[in-house]
């Protein structure tokens, strides 16, 4: 008689618990789709198109059957996201929501990287590498660790000294403390000047590269239209010489500084600076010896070098043995007389006949 | 010089901030909509900007004087508010007789237009009309889309990815779950999208997951599709481009199967063999002389004590 009620009673719990579940399961032929990050539901069943045709309150019966039965099933997904009580025991449930899936358009496109400074560029031909240096130094006489720079820095603020030297052959009138005062302004100076320099030029470079990808949408600006027309029409092999003009384009063909005006110098203006430039261009035609430019020889070096060591990746056996007689030359001669021989090659191309024509 | 004189420099901290906020991030910002009310629009368009804009509200602008611009012939004006006000997403209402009660929704990327798709309002009821008590502002929505048109179409698709990201609001790591309070259900059929608000009721049903009863709220919208004007495959490809350093970083030596194991790849050293350890034997043992010639001929401890 007790087996028989205890089967009873959890027959009776059974089923009760079936009939709870009932009011939270949903059946449907193709199983919705969800990105939980963005708190949607992409329901795949095609709609019953029957019902919806009908009138007012029918339809809108039919589409809220509909939108319950898919916002059960979301909610069943996020309540079974991990979840826990914010600000502690008493707080409110939050569920932890994963990194949304679906993709969706970016508003503007990702931030640009910044252009490297001229300095930086520079290092970078060089080879220079940034060095880490501690930010306290032993002061020897202060017996004490230090900054190297700013406030209470080791040896003393030099700009604060109550001596200064004179040095050889200087003017002793010459007050020496304006002097280093004065270089140290002109130091500054130079650095913002170059600060901006670097500014500026990384702001062009930002504003020229829409030239290039001109956005395919239905509407471009005149300006932009005008600037990609202008570089299409000088990219040709005779840099669109020949290029037949379109109906209202001027007659003359386009130079490459993209319609800037040449600037001259004023007729009447620093006469020192004239004079320096021209005496300068008759030392140059005088002398015998041809115009160096040892920054851009070495730099030339270098990228020469470079570009063989790349080219010398690809090659085949075949033409090795002539690069390695090319490279055993090039180790004969003295690092000296090497530069030198460049300069010389460069001397026809380069600035130097330039200079004699103008003259 | 003059190329200096064109840095656009701000002067104050608060300008800067200002310019700073709008400057392209890594991770963006929640996107901004503006409802712009066109040269003639009925009654029915401005609720709907309205009630849209209720909806909206903290991350939209809500332009209600009379714009005179038409977005499928001329985008400039619209380039032109998104640049001012910051806004990616635009919705524009006007009405007249070739196409009554009709609203154009659509984004832009790069303050150009991306996607526009014009709606026509064939019933509206508005926010007000249902005397129901309402969401608070600034609710994040439940979206869902049901029918099949939205998956196999075009343009249905791209309309559904439009109306996620009209609607979405701010993404969150984590979200209260007695606050998930508002759906915005979209129903296609027949050529016919449905959209339907409701306020979520959770009931109580005996086990963990609430029992869900849905109460209309408002706006809701019967809409059909008219014009449209996508985005080309390449600007949308573009668009969609994710920066370098959000992609997750490649997990080096680890792959995973269809079953989702994870296998691990270790790289060694290769074995000396000859000091493989072996059975020990006593035959096997190294004489003391042997070892001594191993270690090369003086041991440690002896040169130690020398």
């Amino acid at each position: 008689m007790a087996a028989v009620r205890v089967e009873e009673v959890l027959a009776a719990a059974e089923e009760q618990e079936a009939e709870r579940r009932r009011s939270v399961t949903v059946e449907k032929e193709l199983e919705l789709e969800f990105d939980l990050g963005n708190l949607l539901a992409l329901d795949r069943n095609p709609p019953p198109a029957a019902g919806l045709r009908g009138a007012g309150p029918r339809r809108e019966a039919q589409l809220r059957a509909l939108a319950r039965d898919n916002t059960q099933l979301l909610v069943a997904r996020l309540w079974e996201l991990p979840a826990e009580r914010a600000g502690g025991a008493g707080g409110p449930l939050v569920a932890r929501l994963p990194e949304p899936a679906f993709r969706l358009p970016r508003e503007k496109p990702p931030p640009r990287p910044r252009p490297p400074t001229r300095w930086e560029q520079f290092a970078r031909l060089k080879g220079i590498r940034r060095r880490k240096r501690t930010s306290l130094v032993w002061d020897e006489q202060a017996k004490e660790w230090r900054r190297r720079w700013g406030y209470r820095r080791a040896g003393g603020d030099p700009a604060r000294a109550w001596l200064a030297e004179v040095p050889a052959g200087a003017d002793p009138e010459e007050d020496q403390f304006a002097r280093l005062r004065r270089e140290k302004r002109e130091r500054v100076a130079r650095n913002e000047l170059n600060r901006l320099r670097n500014l500026a030029r990384a702001h062009r470079a930002g504003a020229a590269v829409p030239a290039a990808p001109l956005h395919p949408t239905g509407h471009q600006s005149r300006e932009e239209l005008g600037r990609v027309a202008r570089v299409a029409r000088v990219s040709t092999a005779s840099l669109g010489r020949f290029q037949p003009r379109l109906p209202k384009e001027p007659a003359e063909p386009p130079s490459r500084s993209g319609g800037r005006k040449r600037r001259f110098e004023p007729l009447l203006g620093n006469l020192a600076a004239e004079r320096s430039r021209q005496l300068e261009l008759l030392r140059d035609m005088g002398s015998k010896k041809p115009v160096l430019d040892i920054t851009r020889a070495v730099n030339k070096q270098l990228r020469q070098e470079e570009a063989e060591a790349a080219a010398a990746k690809g090659k085949k056996q075949s033409q090795r043995g002539k690069r390695g007689r090319r490279q055993q030359r090039a180790g004969r001669s003295s690092k000296k007389s090497g530069v030198r021989r460049q300069q010389q090659q460069q001397r026809p191309a380069g600035g130097g006949t330039g200079r004699r024509k103008k003259a | 010089m003059d190329a200096l004189d064109r840095v656009v420099k701000p002067k104050t901290k608060r300008a800067k901030r200002f310019l700073e906020k709008r400057e392209p991030k890594l991770k963006e910002n929640t996107k901004n909509a503006m409802l712009i009310k066109g040269g003639n629009a009925n009654l029915t368009v401005t609720e709907v900007l309205k009630d849209i804009y209720a909806v909206k509200k903290p991350f939209a602008v809500l332009y209600k004087k009379k714009n005179i611009t038409r977005p499928f012939e001329d985008q400039t004006s619209l380039e032109f508010f998104s640049k001012k006000s910051d806004c990616s997403l635009f919705l524009f209402g006007s009405h007249n007789k070739k196409r009554p009660n009709n609203l154009i929704i659509g984004r832009m990327f790069d303050y150009h237009v991306l996607d526009m798709i014009e709606l026509g309002i064939e019933k509206f009821v508005s926010l007000k009309d249902v005397k129901n008590s309402k969401c608070p502002e600034g609710t994040k929505p439940m979206l869902i889309f049901a029918g099949d048109v939205f998956d196999v179409n075009e343009e249905y698709r791209r309309l559904k990815s439009l109306l996620i990201d009209f609607f979405r609001g701010p993404s969150v790591p984590s979200i209260r779950l007695a606050g998930l309070e508002y759906v915005l259900h979209f129903t296609a059929v027949d050529g016919k999208i449905y959209m339907r608000s409701y306020k979520v009721l959770l009931k109580k049903s005996g086990c963990k997951i609430p029992r869900i009863e849905l109460e209309e709220m408002g706006p809701s919208l019967d809409l059909v599709m008219r014009r449209t004007h996508l985005a080309s495959d390449d600007l949308y490809k573009l668009s969609l481009k994710q920066p370098k350093a959000l992609k997750p970083k490649k997990k080096k030596n680890i792959s995973h199967d269809v079953f989702g194991t994870t296998y691990g790849r270790i790289h060694m050293q290769k074995q000396d063999l000859g000091k493989l350890q072996t059975r020990k034997m006593k035959g096997l043992k190294k004489r003391p002389a042997e070892k001594s010639a191993e270690d090369g001929g003086v041991s440690p401890k002896k040169s130690k004590s020398a």
